[in-house]
């Protein structure tokens, strides 16, 4: 028992107490986007990794979870709902406080959404698509049409959303002034603490009859509905998991790095997830996590090493690693692992 | 699942790497670190590089003549990677880990908005070198370009000379654009001018026939084009195809500079006025000597364009800054700032003390078969800058913001 905790609790002791201590504090700031795209990655690890729904658009509900909580820190910022309005808004041209706007001066509303909002569009699109028996790779295009769309969406709205823009400049949260160093620190340990106990939540799922049935419908959903099951149901509900997941990362995004914008929930950002997931390892959920992290460490690497050409690096990095290690980092750390248990069984 | 030990050696590894690259040595003390962040990679690479070029050019001149301070300037580059949030982390690390000066960056308003609060959060200096939209003066932004009363009121002062009574609005689906013609449609209230419609496509946007139908057929004297990018290629093509010409209908565009003529192709806008503050064609011996070395360095086939002019002044204006401070430290160079009055390429360019913007020459400059620009007007003298635009009485109600 000891030891199957045992990995976990080491890096959980590092996360929490050793890179607080460690890291200056712009570097714990960058660990900290890591840690939320790492949420984002969780989720994907589950629907991708367990359930087989390569989903190409965890972006649009990484966004709407950022956006939610952007308009509760823009609403407080500008004197709460009813108040001023905020700064973007001005430039546009809104003259008062659009009705969609106005429940996100609360705080509890605006968190809310950012979790329920992604799930409810997932329980939706989940039902109309994977009754259809929608699947592979159509389900993948759909998905990233979407994410397509948002962007499209959020852009064309300026005065609702920022456009291009979308929305920076926020002050604080909750009373805590959000340029403070304490503050970052307090929000890292927030996005550390968030990613571990979602973490461990997500392998108890997967370890559950649950989990078992969700991967038996990845790998013969046929043969799971002939058994009786539901295998809609099954994905669809999976589908919403990572959905929140994703609502709840870019909603502890929002304060961590100080903006949102179409830029970061769109095509691309949402395909540089699903890689990383790939590099880390899509069969292990600590794959996924580990994966998101050595993709973000990785971009910001290069590209204070090599203003010019730090693209290429990146695109040799995956490449790289699909071609030496297919199941990813975490495939590599199993074989290495299963090779050693065998040279000591021998 | 479990997680195995390599895994976790990988991440103690991965952090301490974080670590290590954090314990670089601290500048030299014969040096000053400058940091330049502009896109390098996607949509606005093509743009900003130039930019980046023109004032790596402005650091080998500064150290050429003996640095600052007698110390040298070392150029530390970032990528902002056309990506909003990338500029936000990119210059909180040039603050913070590089420990540089001042900081010369950015193009779009978008990557302005994304860093300002980097650079009022830290108390450090970005010198930023497009024309906007101005409403804007952070006391920790030095703006090298244009505001809006040196460039499209300007653009609309001729217009108006020209007889122009009815315009068309044509703009790109961001705050620029929007911002420009909130603008745009005031002045033309205030001054017996119709505003026959008003369009925006999103950024990015290439099929231009429909809204090429709209303008012809609403028959205006003049367009007034914000399109930005590569939208412009599209545009100019449809327009020139649909038999609209530069004689019948004039579209003066704000965001089409040298480098941006060969990109759409001067067959297709060769003709159409553009309003800037610069032209490689400008008649300064600074410009001269500016081509001159920009060419020698990057090759002959190259232009300048305003938006690198005000790099390569940006460059040279905080250098001038520093040498009255006596340091490079960031109130102090604030403060020496104001009145700095330096011949630049553009002419004579004094940093305004109120709002940080520069007094800058407005000119309007007709598009030549050859792909330079040839300036037609120009406004007498450096006009001081009013990003807020209190000195026009019909903008009242646009500055309330």
């Amino acid at each position: 028992m000891i030891r199957r905790h045992l990995p976990f609790a080491t890096v959980a002791v590092i996360a929490l107490v050793a890179a607080p201590l460690l890291l200056e504090p712009f570097r714990l700031g960058l660990l900290a986007k890591y840690l939320c795209y790492a949420i984002v990655a969780l989720g994907i690890g589950l629907a991708w990794g367990k359930g087989g729904m390569l989903t190409l658009g965890q972006g649009v509900f990484f966004g709407l979870g950022g956006y939610s909580m952007a308009m509760y820190l823009k609403l407080t910022e500008a004197g709460g709902a009813g108040g001023g309005l905020p700064d973007f808004m001005v430039w546009s041209g809104v003259e008062s406080l659009p009705a969609l706007w106005v429940p996100f001066g609360n705080p509890v509303f605006a968190l809310g959404m950012a979790v329920l909002g992604p799930m409810a569009i997932a329980l939706i699109l989940g039902t109309l698509v994977f009754r259809q028996r929608v699947r592979g790779a159509y389900f993948a295009i759909l998905t990233q049409a979407l994410a397509a769309a948002m962007v499209i969406l959020l852009v064309g709205q300026q005065g609702l959303t920022g456009g291009t823009n979308g929305m920076t400049n926020f002050f604080e949260l909750f009373g805590q002034d959000l340029a403070e160093d304490s503050t970052q620190r307090g929000l890292y340990l927030v996005v550390a603490s968030v990613l571990g106990l979602l973490y461990l939540a997500t392998r108890q799922l997967v370890n559950s009859r649950y989990g078992r049935l969700l991967v038996a419908v990845r790998d013969g959903e046929d043969r799971v509905r002939f058994l009786g099951y539901d295998p809609a149901l099954v994905k669809t509900v999976t589908f919403a998991i990572s959905a929140g997941m994703a609502g709840l990362a870019g909603a502890l995004f929002v304060p961590v790095v100080g903006i949102i914008s179409p830029a970061l929930l769109g095509v691309v950002p949402s395909l540089e997830l699903v890689v990383a997931v790939a590099v880390g390892g899509r069969h292990a959920l600590a794959g996924a996590v580990l994966g998101a992290v050595v993709m973000g460490y990785a971009k910001t690497a290069f590209s204070e090493q090599f203003a010019d050409g730090w693209l290429y690096l990146q695109g040799a990095l995956f490449i790289l690693v699909m071609t030496l290690a297919p199941k990813g980092i975490a495939g590599i750390s199993r074989s290495i692992a299963g090779r050693l248990r065998h040279a000591r069984a021998t | 699942m479990r997680i195995s030990r390599p895994i976790v050696s990988a991440i103690l590894l991965l952090a301490l790497a974080a670590c290590g690259s954090d314990a670089e040595p601290a500048a030299q003390s014969s040096e000053i670190k400058v940091g330049l962040l502009h896109s390098l990679s996607g949509t606005m690479a093509i743009s900003e590089v130039t930019v980046r070029d023109a004032e790596l050019l402005a650091v080998e001149e500064i150290n050429k003549a003996g640095g600052v301070l007698g110390k040298k300037l070392v150029p530390v580059v970032e990528d902002g990677a056309s990506d909003w949030p990338t500029f936000a982390e990119k210059a909180t690390k040039l603050i913070r880990q590089d420990k540089v000066a001042t900081v010369f960056g950015g193009w779009t308003s978008a990557s302005r908005k994304a860093m300002l609060p980097v650079f009022e959060r830290y108390k450090a200096l970005l010198w930023y070198p497009v024309q906007y939209e101005g409403l804007e003066s952070s006391p920790y932004i030095f703006y090298t370009g244009a505001t809006t009363n040196q460039q499209i009121i300007p653009g609309l002062d001729y217009l108006k000379e020209q007889g122009k009574k009815k315009l068309f609005l044509v703009g790109s689906d961001y705050v620029f654009p929007r911002t420009a013609n909130k603008i745009i449609k005031a002045y033309a209230a205030a001054n017996g001018m119709e505003i026959l419609g008003e369009e925006y496509t999103p950024l990015g946007h290439t099929e231009y026939s429909t809204l090429v139908n709209k303008v012809t057929g609403a028959k205006p004297d003049a367009v007034f084009n914000t399109l930005n990018g590569d939208s412009n290629v599209a545009f100019f093509k449809q327009l020139k195809s649909a038999g609209a010409t530069a004689e019948s209908m004039p579209v003066l565009s704000v965001s089409i500079a040298e480098e941006e003529v060969t990109g759409i192709g001067v067959d297709n806008i060769a003709g159409q006025p553009v309003a800037w503050n610069y032209y490689q064609t400008t008649e300064t011996p600074a410009n001269d000597a500016f081509v001159k070395a920009y060419k020698a360095k990057y090759g002959a086939a190259k232009v300048t364009s305003d938006p690198m002019e005000a790099g390569y002044n940006a460059v040279y204006l905080w250098a001038e800054a520093v040498k009255k401070a006596g340091t490079t430290e960031v109130e102090a160079v604030k403060k020496a700032a104001p009145g700095i009055a330096l011949e630049r390429p553009e002419g004579l360019v004094t940093i305004d003390g109120e709002n940080q913007h520069m007094y800058k020459t407005a000119r309007i400059g007709i598009i030549q078969p050859d792909g330079l620009i040839k300036q037609v007007w120009d406004s007498g003298e450096p006009i001081k800058p009013d990003p807020y635009l209190k000195g026009y009485p019909w903008a009242a109600s646009l500055a309330a913001g």
